[in-house]
């Protein structure tokens, strides 16, 4: 047995640890002090976080007021960032949006040195009271939980006994307490299936894994996310980096392993620092290294800094990747649970399957497999971007439906425009229509949809969005980031992607719809790794639930989303153009639109390179300049 | 070695035990269409996806290459499914070769014409378009001649340049469509420390490696279909 300490002596040295960590936490948050906390994971950077935290550092300085600013993760919100919260004693905790360094100069001042809250600039109370609206009055309330993301936004990353105090490493020790076998039955109970992509049972992998020959045996941790538009991996490891660890740890007890990696891309800066820190502070504590808390049990893990490849992202290219090989994805069986990295047994888990592994430990399989639907269990992490109005970070059980996620979750698409399509699982994965809308998030629903679940991306479509174009970009991705191996991801994809081309230029045949179909059924069905075997996804989907717009843009030359530039034309209605306003002339860089005798704005087809300028700057008021396609509509202009 | 007894097409055969189904399949006499496979190579690159088969309870064709035999094993080399998917794969590969047989020195020892005749396909892309790479010819080298646009990246030169001749004149580089077999830091041949011993001539499938001076082999260019 490895857990070869009496019981005693591991839980009094966490005790000890949890005691002082718990102690921090009480001092810094329920002391008579104000406490600011503001959100700087890289959302929150981006729309200038970190200038707030200084103004708010300044003012408070200038005043002479004893208040900690503190830096937590993401709270998921991105839509509304820079995200404050400030807590005063007997006010419920107010979480502020928007915030810029005069609105933290004006907080401050009214609300922390005053007592008005500055209503106008309040997102929600994290609390249910009688002054404020709370998060848990917002229809999203009604539908999210929160398991992975709850300490998102709420804990300072960078300090181990935020996360400690909150619950942490608990279910490490208690692990360290049980038998590995009893470990995996657990996992392999709640149901918990992957959450890289392909939704693998996590409890038979590490079952395997425990049972192959070959020492030392190997824990990867997937942080590659290579998906456009997806940042869910980056935000847990950026705001609670500790739980990915945690779950690490676990994973290498069950399985026996001696050495860990997580595998971070280079791109994500923040998540990189953030994580160094916090295993830097997880061996400090003896939660890694040698004698974990003082058992027979020893792990460490070692940060790697992948070049950010998408195909990196596959699991056998990840680890020839980091046996330092070009990251090439090789023909599966052998898997990595039997023959991973230096051909030892690998077990190599997702971001987010590792976080959920502590909280399986914790409060047990049954209440694991209790959240979600009859095959996919627990919680789906989405990151909502596109044509919605709440973009950011969601956690919902899964089996929610897409509708609820878009529409009262994400509270729908902006401008009043029409939902077109959801674009779900990455680059390849597929465009489900208003149809498929009332379809549960799950594994296997989506998958028999033609889309798949992914890793977490969600990008919302409106109506002005061209789905052969969508299409074409997502092709264009994949087949620039095919690694090049095989014939039919090198190959099929290129070939597919110059059908799409001449499609959205009006040069397609409809024989070539046949080809494209065929082809990317036959890229799917042989290629070698999940990125040629997924790549076509978006061209089924769309040829599935859109067809109609791939004809019309053989048959009629047309784009019916006016999104295809080759397809269309720029036009000044006539009797919308102001004569005394000149901004269209002003805008446009070729100078193609010149008054007529009746000073009516007319564009020079010939000279106009459809740079859309010309539309955006016609006051609103007039809105003349349309859109046409196919491109002969335009109206024979009078001079 | 114990043997195992396995039918493909209706066939009985026997093959060694742990013996990888392509080269069962080969050895008696069965042929499969294939490109990147070497027999001595124990980790199949697995990459030209041209030896499909069906095996009985699978639901998917599976690359011969890399499915050990096992007893009882019922294959069919000629089922709709992996045909389709091999034709498919060849034409994808035809679509960027640069077809050039009359003047080709592999003409009629080349194993692409192989597979077109077993496939009974023609040579030039029927419904694909031709997309090429106009690469430049490489014919530095005082031994052989290097044309990548006739190059299928099998990777067999370079799993013999590696392993049998314990050099490694070249390997693969650039992603996707640019993928190709080239020198360290995209030297000449000539400039390489290459000797000449034309092992890799020797396992290209194609006329990408060919050597110096070889006669072409005149007469018919094209199976007829
Ligand atoms: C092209 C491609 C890209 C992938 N990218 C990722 C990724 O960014 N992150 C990830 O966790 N898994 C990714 N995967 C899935 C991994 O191969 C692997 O299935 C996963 O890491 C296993 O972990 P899980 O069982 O926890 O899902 C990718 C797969 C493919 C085919
Ligand atoms: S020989 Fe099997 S894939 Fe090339």
């Amino acid at each position: 047995m490895r857990q070869g300490v009496p019981e005693g002596s591991l839980s009094t040295t966490f005790a000890s640890l949890q005691k002082n960590a718990l102690a921090r936490w009480q001092q810094e948050r329920s002391s008579a002090k104000p406490v600011i906390t503001v959100g700087t994971a890289t959302c929150g950077r981006a729309a200038g976080a970190l200038d707030v935290v200084q103004a708010f550092q300044d003012e408070l300085e200038r005043h002479g007021i004893d208040c900690p600013v503190i830096e937590v993760g993401c709270m998921g919100h991105c839509y509304a960032e820079p995200l404050v919260v400030i807590s005063k004693p007997f006010r419920p905790p107010i979480c502020y949006s928007r915030v810029n360094p005069v609105i933290a100069q004006r907080l401050v001042r009214e609300y922390i040195l005053g007592d008005d809250p500055c209503l106008e600039f309040v997102l929600g109370a994290l609390e249910p009271n009688d002054l404020i609206p709370s998060f848990q009055d917002f229809p999203r309330a009604a539908y999210e939980q929160k398991l992975l993301l709850k300490n998102c936004g709420h804990i300072n990353p960078l300090d181990i006994d935020h996360y400690i105090a909150n619950g942490g490493y608990t279910a490490l020790v208690k692990a360290l307490q049980s038998p590995p076998a009893h470990i995996i039955s657990e996992i392999k109970k709640s149901g918990l299936r992957g959450r890289g992509g392909a939704g693998f049972s996590t409890g038979e992998k590490w079952e395997v894994c425990n049972g192959a020959q070959g020492r030392p045996k190997y824990v990867i941790c997937n942080g590659d996310e290579g998906d456009p538009g997806a940042f869910m991996d980056r935000s847990i490891l950026e705001s609670d980096p500790h739980s990915v660890l945690e779950g690490m740890v676990i994973a290498a007890y069950a399985v026996g392993a001696r050495y860990g990696y997580l595998y971070i891309r280079a791109e994500y800066p923040l998540a990189v620092e953030h994580t160094r820190i916090a295993l830097a502070q997880a061996r400090k504590y003896n939660l890694l290294g040698k004698h974990i808390l003082g058992s027979d049990f020893s792990f460490d893990v070692t940060l790697f800094e992948g070049s950010g490849a998408f195909v990196c992202g596959e699991e056998t290219a990840l680890i020839s990747s980091l046996e330092g090989k070009s990251g090439m994805p090789r023909h599966r069986p052998p898997y990595p649970a039997v023959s991973g990295l230096n051909g030892k047994p690998t077990v190599i888990n997702n971001v987010k399957t590792l976080a959920s592994v502590p909280h399986i430990i914790n409060r047990g399989a049954d209440w694991f497999a209790g959240i979600g639907t009859e095959t996919s269990k627990g919680t789906a992490v989405f990151a909502l971007a596109g044509k919605i109005v709440s973009t950011g970070l969601i956690e919902v059980p899964m089996g929610t439906t897409l509708r609820q996620v878009i529409f009262d979750v994400g509270s729908g698409i902006p401008n009043n425009k029409n939902f077109k399509a959801v674009q779900i699982g990455g680059p390849s994965g597929g465009c489900l229509p208003e149809s498929s809308l009332d379809l549960p998030v799950d594994f296997n629903s989506l998958t028999g949809a033609g889309a798949m679940m992914g890793s977490g991306g969600m990008v919302v479509l409106d109506e002005d969005d061209c789905m052969v174009e969508i299409a074409r970009y997502f092709l264009e991705f994949t087949q620039r980031e095919s690694c090049g191996k095989c014939t039919f991801c090198r190959l099929g994809t290129r070939q597919m992607l110059s059908i799409l081309d001449d499609i959205t230029k009006g040069k397609g045949k409809l024989k070539n719809l046949e080809t494209l179909e065929r082809l990317a059924e036959d890229v799917k069905a042989g290629s070698l790794c999940g990125l040629g075997k997924t790549a076509p996804n978006p061209i089924l989907t769309t040829l599935r639930y859109f067809r109609n717009e791939y004809i019309a843009h053989i048959v009629e030359k047309r784009c019916p989303s006016l999104m295809c530039r080759d397809l269309l034309t720029y036009y000044i209605l006539p009797d919308k153009c102001e004569r005394s306003c000149d901004a269209c002339v002003g805008s446009c860089a070729v100078e193609a639109i010149t008054p007529n005798k009746q000073r009516i704005k007319v564009i020079d087809q010939d000279k106009c390179t459809k740079c859309d300028m010309c539309r955006v700057a016609c006051p609103v008021q007039y809105n003349a300049v349309v859109k046409l396609s196919p491109p002969q509509k335009v109206p024979v202009a009078s001079k | 070695m114990n043997q195992v007894t396995l039918t493909i097409n209706g066939i009985r055969i026997t093959a060694p035990e742990g013996e990888k189904l392509l080269w069962a399949a080969l050895d008696n006499g069965i042929y499969i269409p294939n490109l990147c496979g070497l027999k001595e190579n124990t980790e199949p690159l697995a990459a030209c996806r041209l030896c499909f088969v069906e095996i009985q309870g699978r639901n998917k064709p599976v690359t011969a290459c890399t499915e050990t035999v096992t007893e009882r094993m019922v294959v069919d080399t000629k089922g709709e499914q992996c045909l389709r998917l091999a034709k498919s794969g060849f034409e994808l590969l035809m679509a960027s070769h640069a077809l050039d047989c009359g003047h080709c020195l592999k003409n009629r020892n080349c194993e692409l014409q192989r597979i077109a005749h077993h496939l009974r396909v023609s040579l030039k892309p029927r419904i694909l378009r031709k997309i090429l790479r106009d690469l430049p010819v490489d014919d530095s080298h005082p031994a052989f001649i290097y044309d990548p646009n006739k190059c299928v990246l099998c990777g067999r030169c370079i799993w013999v340049c590696r392993n049998h001749v314990k050099s490694g004149v070249f390997g693969f580089a650039h992603r996707g469509f640019q993928r190709r077999v080239t020198t360290f830091g995209d030297e000449p041949m000539g400039r390489s420390d290459c000797d000449g011993c034309l092992e890799c001539v020797r396992v290209c499938p194609t006329g990408a490696l060919v050597e110096r001076g070889a006669v072409p082999r005149l007469g018919r260019t094209e199976p007829v279909y």
